[in-house]
């Protein structure tokens, strides 16, 4: 009875946990993959923050 | 004798010392996240294991905040300061870029939360409504910010639309006293809320802010800087354009 309540507690949180990582994991990847494709483009001496 | 070509170096990316720094916070930041959230922090009386989803769901709720009121306030500066600097405007986008992917989460956590506690996963609930308005509304914002027009066009435009967009905020924050709502009412630290917290709660829910802030502020540097990389291929673009249409009415000229 316990296992079956902790599975049921475990389906929301690890959910909400693993939903939160896999966004932010998938968004930064984009951000990363964009930055390092327009970097190839543009000048150096464009890069202000360098 | 041999002639060796140089190897091709790899242009300057999006990353500086600062950024990597930040970074490497944020990730540690977010296995202590990991391991108090889902780990050490105890089970609430009421809520039981399910107030473990409040370390992810405050914060992502907080950072979506603080990402649309950076978005305003860079849009004032915009609007407001005699140099109207498009550093401004990128980034009130990044920002809002970053907001959008927040409220999107504090939307599916609080629905995963909910369905458990109030025994379903969406209400027409007067927080839940308004938190989904203020999503849509910002993505309605990105959207404007992708219409054509020169660089200050966009920027002038998304900056009327960001000062406008966040007065939803306080009407958010404030729903839950003006209507009956299904969401608590007392928040953590609020002066006579009633609302007590466990000291590892407490400091869970504290590295949960911690982590995201930091995770945001990374964010915000490298996105705000590929937008600026995007600005500078379109001048560079339309240099271009303009350079060939001239030669092509030398071509054709008598």
């Amino acid at each position: 009875m316990s296992t079956l309540i902790a599975i049921e507690y475990g389906g929301y949180v690890y959910a909400s946990y693993a939903v939160a990582l896999v966004a932010i994991g998938g968004f930064t990847w984009r951000v990363l993959r964009r930055g390092r494709q327009l970097a190839d483009q543009v000048d150096d001496a464009d890069k202000y923050w360098h | 004798m041999s002639q060796t070509t140089p190897p091709p170096t790899r242009k300057l990316g999006t990353g500086t010392r600062a950024t990597r720094a930040i970074g490497v916070a944020a990730v540690v930041m977010l296995g202590w996240l990991l391991a108090f959230g889902l780990g050490f922090s105890p089970a609430d009386r009421n809520q039981e294991e399910y107030v473990r989803i409040l370390y992810v769901h405050v914060p992502t709720a907080w950072l979506a905040y603080l990402a649309f009121g950076v978005t305003a306030l860079c849009s004032a500066l915009y609007l407001f300061t005699k140099k109207h600097s498009l550093g401004f405007d990128r980034f009130a986008g990044a920002s809002a870029e970053i907001g959008v992917v927040f409220m999107a989460l504090t939307l599916v956590t609080g629905m995963l939360w909910g369905r458990p506690t109030w025994g379903h996963y969406w209400a027409w609930d007067a927080r839940l409504t308004t938190t989904a308005l203020l999503f849509v509304t910002y993505v309605g914002y990105l959207a404007v910010r992708g219409l054509g027009g020169s660089h200050h066009q966009r920027a002038k435009r998304s900056a009327v639309l960001g000062l406008l967009a966040v007065i939803e905020i306080p009407l958010v924050r404030w729903s839950v006293k003006w209507w009956r709502s299904l969401h608590q009412d007392a928040s953590v630290g609020e002066p006579g809320s009633g609302v007590e917290l466990d000291g590892l709660m407490l400091f869970s829910l504290f590295v949960g802010v911690i982590a995201f802030t930091l995770l945001y502020v990374w964010l915000l540097l490298h996105r705000s800087r590929a937008l600026a990389m995007e600005d500078v291929l379109d001048d560079v673009g339309l240099d271009a354009a303009v350079a060939a249409r001239r030669n092509e009415t030398v071509g054709v000229a008598p």
